[in-house]
């Protein structure tokens, strides 16, 4: 009796109890967005230092991102002899799919590891206490700049995945592949529209925000010393990146829905 | 002018375990009250539930005539504007020196300037003893220090109530004996409402006007020194005078054979200790709160200890008195031997 009451508080705790905070969290962190004085010093800051920690990665796995998807891609379209649209295949997989789903990836464990990770210490040290009680919210004080510092830097890294997958995907391509440059770019916007590049930024933003909201939660709610943090940090990955890709589905369901697609 | 604080009905527990319940007790404005209690007890949960950062499970804390844990969250933020707090390990901003630490709270919440910021920051940091140190990072000093610029930072918006939870522990005798004369000046000088969670003995019976122990998750005693210094309550006697035979076990309370065994072995609590007197200021000024010594006792009919109110140059404090009083009263300056 005793264990299934304890499973059914288990099961409550996920479903309900840990949700139901992180939701009441990110109402208050949206009413604390709009009150004075906005903490620029703070979003510049962490807008840096989020740059700091993801440009690099985003690059590094954005290069093999767009060659692996030429790879692909272009073997199969060379079978069918349509190599001329070589460059639409490449550009529409990268600026829709690709990009957002690489940008979620490095926000949810670059940016959301280091956010959680400060905001956990902060937390064990009562620093957090100490600015409540010297009557600071926190939530406007730290969460809010974090958060949008995130969807800001969001909106730049699905820019740069975007650029540097499609030049790997040509320099594999052309170099590699036997591809013809004309054939890549004259075919760029054959399937690909300006409305994808918008969605793509639509969902960096959401994700940006989403990643910051799951690390600001954990990081605060940390509890039980370094190995509090610890588990904290660990979760919010886990969590965020779960997370990202739902919203990935649910926003590119969304946007085939909303968007009439070229050519259908 | 510090604000009355009345505690009633307090209960908070995590989850299926109690912490204490039913805790009323009222800190009069303008007093220093200690409170003790084993490790684990809850002092700490107490003094977080007073400012509102945990919520309890029932029952009122009232800051003045505004009931803290029922208030909406942007009065409870006025409210804690009130209060200056001095957490465990100080709890300084790693990214900030201890200027920019203790500067913190004038610079978010007053529109001084920054070179009366500087003066105000200056005043405080040497009031702890911290001059010099200004540029360093929490980081990078020791426990003790960080303890005290916690308490500069505590103390620079002239808060009228003080939390001061274990400000003595990792600080070595000489430090805690000037951490309490501060104390006891510092209440003369702005007169706020104090609550200091100790487990130094010494600090408990000699710098306080009010003492509470919390035991078993109850508060067992709460009201003025003379009065739990002079108290046959098993649990408040073996815990004052830290003495190992009394119901406080090494895992908190001790079981029946334990209890059998020593009253088999003849093992009693012994003789009371005598009172010492309470602290006084440095400069001699009579707290507003102060009670004459032995007040307590004489009113509740109670004899103390023998030996008591004798300081360590054997003043009799109980003859010293009125002496003391108008000496003070006519020269309206220094004690006539000077400050102790």
């Amino acid at each position: 009796m005793a264990r299934a009451g304890k499973v059914a508080d288990g099961v409550a705790n996920v479903t309900l109890r840990e949700p139901g905070r992180f939701f009441a969290l990110s109402l208050d962190t949206f009413r604390a967005m709009f009150k004075w004085p906005f903490q620029w010093q703070e979003f510049l800051q962490q807008a840096w230092f989020i740059v700091s920690v993801t440009v690099a990665p985003t690059i590094m796995v954005a290069i093999p991102f767009g060659a692996v998807l030429s790879l692909q891609v272009g073997n199969l379209i060379r079978q069918l002899g349509a190599q001329s649209q070589t460059g639409s295949t490449a550009v529409l997989a990268i600026v829709r799919e690709a990009s957002p789903i690489v940008t979620a990836l490095l926000i949810a464990a670059a940016a959301g590891s280091a956010i959680c990770a400060d905001l956990g210490a902060r937390k064990i040290r009562e620093e957090i206490d100490a600015m409540e009680v010297l009557g600071i919210n926190p939530l406007h004080r730290l969460v809010v700049p974090r958060v949008l510092a995130c969807a800001f830097v969001g909106l730049f890294l699905n820019g740069i995945v975007s650029v540097v997958g499609i030049a790997g995907g040509y320099v594999f391509n052309v170099m590699l592949q036997g591809g013809t440059p004309g054939a890549y770019i004259a075919s760029f916007n054959g399937l690909a529209q300006l409305s994808d590049l918008y969605q793509a930024e639509v969902k960096a933003v959401v994700f940006g925000v989403t990643a910051a909201l799951v690390a600001s939660y954990k990081g605060l709610t940390a509890s039980g010393g370094p190995k509090g943090v610890g588990d904290a940090v660990n979760q919010t990955v886990v969590i965020a990146a779960m997370a990202l890709f739902v919203e990935n589905f649910v926003l590119s369901a969304l946007y085939f829905q909303l968007v009439p697609q070229k050519g259908m | 002018m510090g604000v009355e604080i009345r505690v009633e009905g307090l209960t908070k527990s995590f989850g299926r375990q109690v912490i204490w319940e039913d805790v009323t007790l009222t800190l009069p404005a303008g007093e220093i009250s200690v409170l003790l209690g084993p490790s684990g007890t809850g002092k700490s949960v107490f003094l977080k539930t007073m400012v509102g950062l945990l919520k309890p499970d029932r029952g009122h804390c009232w800051i003045g005539d505004k009931d803290m844990p029922n208030l909406r969250e942007h009065d409870m933020y006025e409210v804690r504007k009130l209060f200056g707090v001095l957490f465990q390990d100080g709890a300084l901003f790693g990214s900030m020196n201890l200027y920019d630490n203790v500067a913190f709270p004038l610079r978010e919440h007053t529109r001084k300037s920054e070179s009366e910021v500087r003066r105000i920051v200056m005043e405080k940091m040497e009031m702890v003893g911290l001059v010099g140190a200004e540029n360093k990072l929490p980081g990078e000093i020791s426990g003790g220090m960080k303890k005290r610029a916690g308490l500069a930072r505590a103390l620079v918006l002239d808060p009228e109530i003080i939390l001061c939870d274990e400000p003595d522990s990792g600080l070595d005798p000489v430090r805690t004996a000037y951490l309490n004369q501060l104390i006891v000046d510092l209440n003369a000088e702005i007169d706020a409402t104090f609550l200091i969670v100790t487990h130094d003995i010494n600090t408990a019976r000699t710098v306080p006007d009010n003492i509470g122990l919390l035991f078993l998750r109850q508060l067992v005693m709460f009201g003025p020194r003379e009065m739990l210094l002079s108290s046959e309550e098993p649990v408040v006697r073996q815990f004052l005078n830290a003495r190992r035979v009394g119901p406080i076990g090494m895992s908190e309370e001790k079981d029946i054979s334990e209890l059998e065994a020593e009253a088999r072995l003849g093992r009693d609590p012994g003789e009371l200790p005598p009172i010492p007197p309470q602290l006084m200021t440095s400069d001699g000024r009579i707290r507003r709160t102060q009670r004459p010594p032995g007040e307590w006792l004489r009113t509740h009919g109670v004899t103390a200890p023998p030996g008591s109110f004798i300081d360590e140059m054997g003043r009799d404090w109980l003859q010293e008195w009125p002496r003391y009083i108008a000496a003070m009263s006519a020269g309206a300056g220094q004690h006539p031997e000077g400050a102790r």
